[in-house]
């Protein structure tokens, strides 16, 4: 294993509380979207697709809910923690 | 090729939901370092801004009285001005701490405009509950950006603001478009969907 990674994975284990809530806002709405689709299955219309209109196949809130978490996680998230960690190093 | 109402809902829902999530990280970091990329300064105030200009279509296309009418276009305009608002204060073009309180501006007229404009009682159905308690969110949910707007380092009311968002976001999931509430439905309401 690399210096460099080592460094980076002990720099992320020392991640600071802000930085660990922020990364995690993104998950936990995965988490709820993807809870909320094994309690209300019959929201997810893709798992009985017969005889649903354009609508109902591509407005399915629980799968609505885990997109917004995934585009959080993936586009917002990254940068405001880079952001956070490099003020307060 | 319109889709249902409650559909409607649930994508301003998600646009609601990203907004409270970006105004919960904002609220977490701090104004300054969320603004420190320019592209994620404007990310809320034109998240807003759109959510503002597509109420527009739905005031068109989904209402079946006056009363709806204007308040949609209540909504559409307060949102739009908050938008706006935000934008000119993140670009430097606006200063005044006055624009500050676009926010909660919108949020006290939608809010009003949700109770008045919601006929029935809170559990003549599911939607009338959710318009109820939709309003009452908005309405309360107000006084986080107006204290906000003068105190502006403080953590309290910047995720109070931001978890008002995803409280609306989450009620706005709820929606159906004939549905029981708690065991109950009016039956006046019409036979419940789904």
């Amino acid at each position: 294993m690399s210096t460099q990674l080592i460094s980076e994975r002990v720099a992320a284990g020392h991640r600071s509380l802000r930085a660990k809530a922020v990364g995690s806002l993104g998950p936990l709405t995965m988490f709820g979207g993807v809870g909320w689709a094994f309690l209300q299955p019959d929201r997810i219309t893709l798992l009985h697709p017969r005889g649903q209109g354009f609508w109902w196949l591509l407005v399915e809130p629980p799968l609505l809910a885990i997109a917004v978490g995934v585009v959080f996680a993936l586009f917002v998230a990254p940068g405001v923690i880079d952001d956070l960690e490099a003020e307060e190093r | 090729m319109e889709p249902p109402a409650e559909h409607v809902h649930w994508l301003f829902a998600t646009g609601f939901l990203l907004l409270g999530l970006c105004l919960l990280a904002r609220a977490l970091v701090g104004e300054e370092i969320w603004s420190r990329r320019p592209w994620r300064a404007y990310l809320w105030p034109a998240l807003l801004f759109g959510l503002g200009v597509l109420m527009w279509p739905v005031m068109v296309f989904y209402t079946n009285s006056t009363i709806h009418m204007i308040a949609h276009g209540a909504w559409a305009q307060t949102m739009m001005l908050a938008g706006a608002a935000e934008l000119g204060l993140v670009r430097g073009k606006l200063h005044h701490t006055a624009w500050r309180l676009a926010m909660p501006l919108a949020l006290a007229v939608s809010g009003t405009a949700l109770l008045i404009h919601e006929q029935n009682g809170w559990l003549f159905a599911r939607a009338a509950f959710l318009h109820h308690a939709l309003g009452w969110a908005a309405f309360v949910g107000a006084i986080f950006p107006l204290v906000g707007a003068f105190r502006r380092r403080s953590p309290v009311w910047s995720s109070g603001f931001a978890l008002t968002l995803v409280v609306i976001s989450v009620l706005l999931y709820s929606d159906r478009d004939v549905a029981p509430i708690f065991g109950h439905l009016s039956p006046l309401a019409g036979e419940p969907h789904r």
